[in-house]
């Protein structure tokens, strides 16, 4: 248990020493001595939850895997990002990369899936208590701008190296978004809709279920969009305590000097996120809605689904005309 | 039984809404409390609303009107006093109970519609249903039944945002009207359309209230929709009812120079009907002589007489110089009134027949039996208003609306 050393010189401060790297020295000490089995426990559940995504990965040969991911993108967006996402798989797999890619992909889901199970529910609380957002938000500032690299440390104290730090690390990193943009979501939605909802008798959780989280679904997607891309940036820095993928290919190559490696890992990623954004913005779409998009909801070329083909018979005057359905 | 009955209502918002509430009992005034850093927003409010009635709320922005619509179902809880919505005194009840009765009893329109833009018309209209628990078969067949009503056959299927605004207000009326409550809470329902679909849905809410008759509290700050809809009409300024009473009632006697200014604006034409301004008819019959329908005409005062056959049934109408310079009997000296309309005509279509020529309109019952005479000169009256100078001119207007809170 070092001292914290000052880095300057106190030049004979006249402000007493504030001890706080002793206190959270001696708390994650007592953490580390009390709440061990915990810990143990957790590092269990997340081993056996990534390892088992990693093999649902690549228990499909890359080149049936990208196949189906390409009909994915397909079905949900565009032609153009069904051949882009196919051409870049297949460049992941020629660089040799399909393993430690598909590592880090699925410590990205099961990352992004705790973090979204957690996410949601703290902010539908902090949209409707103030106070409780008041609580929350310097947390998730603090989990958000505190360097990635410091609580790595604490993460391998508990979980040593490997793979579960990476995974709790990411969690930490990638949850605010998810918080916040639930949070703004549920604030934005209009006030009379919900008000309806209760003039009509509706449960608070019939509101919740029937108002609320239909129309706050665009933004809470966005929040999940974001969450993926943080996971997916932190699963790399991951590397640096050992989580396997990606992340180490990069930590090897800085050690090597090695460029090349280096930007085939690199790529590999940004392919990867290219590919997550994308297909995570389209679910976010709200479909054959009028002004209220996104800022991260691009473009759908498809028409939307289930627009009503109106024979012209019935359509009645006065109708307008439907605004451009999904472009 | 009243259907709705308000008693001692207050709310006021901000800081130490009690005291506040203490300090307007003892004769504070809004301005005082606001002084004090709360806002009265609803002061000693009291109303009986009979079944069956459209009773309308009418006041500007910041009148405390919509808050009052609020407190009606418990959206909003009041400061002090007490709702009773039949016998339900909604004041005291919370939770399960409150919203069984919003569920059964008590429905609202609002003025952005708020409708769910991801469910289907159908569904939106089977809202209050489906909060009720009503199987999906039985509540569809019963929304689908409500946009018949409102005139929507065919669009179940579309979703709100492809509807225009009119349309999408009348999907919230279905809304409201499937629900089978009997009191009907409209707030400002039709104040974001324009104003022809306006006139179109106060047309069709009239027609449906006659079929229905449901209780209805209509909020609009539009006076002519008022004066339109309201069987009764309550004035708010400043979270107090300054004056209360039927259409024509607030027209001919406004009480106070407020609602006098206000009703500056109003198409007397459209509240005032024919049996506002008529005098009672009196008749006289076809064959008798010109002498006697004299004599008669001078005993009632006024220029003219219905004159009717055996039956009493309307023949038409003499003047007295008609009679002066009849021959024979008075059936010589008829002439045909200038129209003949029924007792609830407006105004409005009363003036062109008034106007046409010296004899005057005849209002007739079912049965074609005189009840009065509309000449021009009582027309004219009716519009130019009790009040010589009702008019204010147009800058002076601007300042009283101004300075009555925004």
């Amino acid at each position: 248990m070092a001292e914290p050393t000052a880095v300057l010189a106190a030049e004979e401060s006249s402000l007493p020493r504030v001890p706080v790297g002793e206190w959270i020295d001696t708390a994650f000490d007592w953490l580390k001595d009390n709440v061990d089995p915990f810990f143990d426990a957790v590092a269990t559940g997340t081993e056996g939850a990534v390892e088992g995504v990693t093999d649902g990965l690549l228990a499909l040969p890359p080149l049936l895997f990208a196949a189906i991911l390409a009909l994915l993108a397909l079905f949900v967006r565009s032609v153009v990002f069904a051949v882009g996402s196919l051409a870049g798989l297949l460049l992941i797999q020629s660089m040799e990369l399909w393993e430690p890619a598909m590592d880090t992909l699925a410590l990205v889901l099961v990352a992004t899936l705790v973090s979204v199970v957690v996410a949601i529910p703290v902010g539908i609380a902090a949209a409707k208590s103030s106070r409780v957002s008041a609580v929350v938000r310097p947390v998730l500032d603090l989990m958000q701008t505190m360097p990635a690299f410091v609580y790595l440390i604490p993460a391998v104290t508990f979980f040593s190296i490997g793979l579960v730090p990476g995974v709790v690390t990411t969690i930490i990193f990638a949850l605010p978004p998810g918080v916040r943009l639930t949070e703004l979501g549920i604030r934005q939605v209009d006030r009379e809709t919900v008000e309806a909802g209760h003039a009509f008798g509706s449960s608070p959780w019939q509101i919740l279920r029937g108002i609320e989280l239909p129309l706050a679904r665009p933004t809470i997607m966005a929040g999940v969009n974001q969450v993926i891309m943080l996971a997916l940036s932190m699963a790399v820095i991951a590397g640096f305590i050992g989580a396997p993928g990606l992340g180490q290919i990069v930590v090897t190559s800085i050690s090597r000097l090695n460029i090349g490696l280096g930007f085939e890992a690199g790529l590999s990623v940004v392919i990867l996120a290219i590919f997550l954004d994308r297909l995570t913005s389209s679910f976010g779409e709200r479909r054959r809605d009028g002004g209220r998009r996104s800022w991260l909801v691009r473009r759908r070329t498809a028409p939307a689904v289930g627009t009503p083909v109106v024979a012209p018979e019935a359509a009645t005057p006065g109708i307008r005309p439907t605004a451009g359905a999904g472009i | 039984m009243t259907a709705l009955r308000v008693d001692g209502l207050f709310k006021v918002f901000g800081r130490h809404p009690a005291q506040a509430v203490d300090r307007l009992r003892a004769g504070a005034s809004a301005d005082d409390i606001r002084a004090t850093g709360a806002t009265p927003a609803v002061i000693d409010v009291g109303l009986a609303i009979e079944p069956g009635e459209i009773f309308v709320v009418m006041g500007l922005s910041g009148s405390g009107k919509s808050t009052l619509l609020r407190m009606l179902n418990g959206l909003l809880e009041p400061t002090a006093g007490t709702v009773h919505v039949g016998e339900d005194e909604i004041t005291a009840l919370s939770g399960k109970r409150l919203r069984e009765v919003r569920q059964r009893r008590i429905s609202m329109v609002f003025q952005h519609f708020a409708l769910l833009p991801h469910r289907s018309v159908v569904d939106n209209a089977a809202y209050a249903l489906e909060v009720r628990g009503v199987d999906r078969r039985t509540r569809l067949a019963a929304a689908t039944e409500a946009l018949a009503m409102v005139g929507l056959e065919g669009q179940a299927e579309k979703r709100p945002d492809q509807l225009s605004g009119g349309m999408q207000q009348r999907v919230g009326l279905a809304r409201a009207l499937a629900s089978e409550a009997d009191v009907l809470l409209m707030d400002e329902a039709f104040s974001a359309l324009d104003p022809l679909i306006r006139r179109e849905m106060q047309d069709q809410l009239l027609e449906l209230q006659a079929r229905l008759g449901k209780t209805i509290v209509f909020i609009t700050h539009d006076l002519n929709e008022a004066m339109r809809l309201g069987d009764r009409i309550a004035i708010m300024r400043d979270g107090r009812i300054v004056r209360l009473g039927t259409p024509e009632s607030i027209l001919a006697d406004p009480g106070d120079e407020y609602v006098e200014r206000f009703l500056a604006d109003v198409d007397r034409a459209r509240v005032f009907s024919a049996a506002d301004v008529m005098v009672p008819a009196a008749t006289v019959l076809a064959g008798s002589p010109p002498a006697d329908a004299l004599e008669a005409l001078r005993a009632h005062g006024g220029s003219a007489l219905a004159v009717v056959d055996g039956d009493g049934r309307l023949v038409g109408v003499v003047t007295g110089a008609d009679l002066r310079a009849a021959s024979g009997d008075v059936a010589a000296a008829v002439r045909p009134p200038a129209a003949r309309v029924a007792a609830g005509t407006s105004l409005a279509e009363l003036l062109a027949p008034a106007g046409a020529g010296d004899a005057p309109v005849a209002v007739v019952d079912d049965d074609g039996r005189p009840s009065g005479l509309v000449d021009s000169r009582a027309v004219l009256a009716a519009l130019a208003g009790s009040a010589p100078d009702g008019r204010v001119p147009a800058d002076e207007r601007t300042e009283v609306l101004e300075g009555s809170r925004g």
